[in-house]
């Protein structure tokens, strides 16, 4: 579905995208991780025809950036970071100027469809600058789904938005993914990366690591088991010091924190170690690490070899 | 052309929203009506009136004409070469704003990713400055002949209706006003500011003003020949431009150095 090869893009000899290649499949939901100014929105300007690339190639459903650019414009739903509606016109009039730019068939139809879905359809001949941010981003969301692109990107679609509208946004996101579309998501909420994508990959100025969240997670962690026991734990650490399968070990007050290759395998053997130490489990459970964990642990190591 | 009238519609739908704009451009032909409507019944007949007029001028003016209808004449034929700057001023606002607008409001990314070409988008903006702009001049213009009609003789009326004026109004004005568009979306891809936009393109203005200026002094004297003149240097003028404001239209550059 997206295709990129070496996409590279220099603003006066700074490089803002360097070599970026990666394969989105159909129907992915694929999340954009990196810090500001880490490029991108230029990525996201590239792929959807805005800006040239200085060089390298990228192409979507088939179509070359820089040689099909109308056919790509055709195809794709942007976010942009902000919504840059028209204040003065209302919701239906931005959105009926957009269906024509698109080429939409039935304009009313499909305006009317997307402003009953957002729930914005009772405010439609309202001003937009009476909207609130979060009706405004909605509007913005029926915009680049006007014409039913079945690709679509979305340059942080919840910056700036309170709690509430941010998980309207969200959820209707969800939706989305859920309708089959393939979905090119930059976000800074690591919580909405982890939620909604099937991948994801970090990135500043050069691509760092792209992978499902689950992978990345073992990738840098193993997979971490917590046995919570009735006493301190810190006495247990010796009885399992000797195994080989543990990759790390750590007692925090009365729980022990166990890195595992393979959890299945090696609990029932872990269990009876540690009851044979004296151990009293009340339960075990897996550890899961949040994303953001993933993205600072990654962020901080490549901090170190760059530095 | 479908999506150059989308463009139109949402010019227009904005700047029919915006006040200030809307004032700008209403404004000017208001007071270029009002003005010689005015000052026509406060004529009289003075002889030391009609030796100040430029004698070249009212030689070729006023044959047949009396005093009176000479000054009255005189002084409409000023006011009609006003009706020449119309057009240039009145699409300057809406255009300087069209672009800079679109950039202040981030509205601009979002348009420039559908699938539209920058000729329909430029089209787009252009006609809708320039349709209002020659349909503003024509419609006071036309107010203007009207109160010509109600307060001067059928001769003074008759002369003002010579072919060189109609000209003038009817075919100069549209290209004058596509001349200031053009400049106007030039400059307005250029600058973040719609008032600097504004200033920059209504310099356009001054060689009407120096027509005006030279007319009234007697210094150039309006012809039908030299009115065809400048509808022809005005049109090629305007093919350089238009082709140039497309040309110079660089989606990126304008995208990636607003702040």
């Amino acid at each position: 579905m997206i295709e990129i090869e070496n996409l590279t893009r220099e603003f006066n000899g700074n490089v803002a995208v360097d070599r970026l290649s990666l394969q989105i499949a159909a129907g992915e939901v694929f999340g954009f991780l990196g810090p500001n100014g880490a490029g991108k929105t230029t990525t996201v300007r590239m792929l959807t025809t805005l800006i040239a690339p200085t060089s390298g190639r990228a192409s979507l459903m088939g179509f070359e950036v820089g040689r099909d650019d109308r056919e790509i414009r055709r195809r794709v739903g942007l976010l942009t970071e902000t919504p840059g509606m028209y204040d003065r016109l209302s919701a239906w009039k931005n959105l009926t100027t957009y269906a024509r730019l698109y080429e939409v068939t039935d304009v009313e139809g499909q305006v009317e469809k997307y402003l009953r879905l957002l729930d914005l359809w009772d405010r439609r001949y309202d001003a937009v600058g009476t909207y609130s941010k979060g009706m405004k981003q909605k509007l913005a969301i029926a915009r680049a789904l006007l014409h039913e692109p079945p690709i679509l990107f979305l340059d942080e679609p919840t910056a700036g938005l309170d709690p509430e509208a941010s998980r309207m946004v969200r959820d209707f996101i969800s939706e989305l993914r859920g309708a089959g579309r393939t979905i090119f998501m930059c976000t800074h909420n690591l919580d909405e990366a982890d939620r909604l994508c099937d991948r994801i990959a970090v990135f500043k100025s050069r691509l760092r690591v792209v992978d499902t969240p689950s992978n990345l997670r073992q990738q840098l962690y193993g997979r971490q088991v917590i046995f919570h026991l009735a006493h301190e734990a810190e006495p247990l650490l010796a009885a399992v010091a000797d195994r080989p399968y543990i990759q790390h070990s750590q007692a925090v007050q009365n729980k022990l924190l166990l890195s595992l290759e393979d959890p299945e395998q090696h609990n029932p053997e872990l269990i009876r170690l540690l009851v044979g130490a004296g151990a009293e489990i009340q339960f075990v459970g897996e550890a899961r690490r949040t994303l953001e964990e993933i993205y600072l642990q990654l962020v901080q190591e490549e901090a170190e070899s760059d530095g | 052309m479908d999506k150059v009238k989308t463009i139109i519609s949402k010019e227009w739908a904005e700047v029919f929203k915006n006040k200030l704009v809307l004032f700008t451009v209403a404004f000017l032909p208001l007071l270029l009506v009002a003005m010689p409507l005015i000052m026509l019944p406060l004529m009289g007949s003075d002889p030391q009136e009609m030796d100040e007029l430029p004698t070249a001028l009212v030689g070729e003016m006023c044959t047949g004409l009396s005093q009176i209808e000479c000054l009255q004449l005189y002084m409409m034929s000023i006011f009609t070469i006003m009706f020449m700057i119309l057009p240039v001023m009145v699409p300057v606002t809406i255009a300087a704003y069209s672009i800079v607008g679109e950039k202040t409001t981030r509205s601009l990314e979002p348009l420039l990713a559908t699938p539209i070409t920058t000729l329909e988008l430029l089209t787009g903006k252009m006609l809708a400055a320039v349709i209002p702009a020659v349909a503003v001049t024509w419609l006071t213009y036309l107010l203007f002949l009207t109160g010509i009609w109600f307060l001067t003789s059928a001769a003074v009326f008759r002369a003002l209706l010579a072919p060189m004026w109609l000209l003038a109004i009817l075919v100069v004005g549209p290209l004058l006003a596509l001349f200031s568009v053009s400049i106007a979306i030039m400059v307005s891809s250029r600058v973040n500011d719609p008032r600097i936009a504004e200033q920059l393109s209504g310099a356009v203005a001054v060689p009407i003003i120096l027509l005006l200026v030279g007319q009234s002094a007697g210094f150039i004297l309006l012809s039908q020949e030299l009115v065809l003149v400048i509808a022809a240097v005005v049109a090629i003028l305007d093919i350089g431009l238009v082709y140039l404001a497309i040309q110079t239209f660089e989606r990126e550059s304008i995208l990636t150095r607003w702040k």
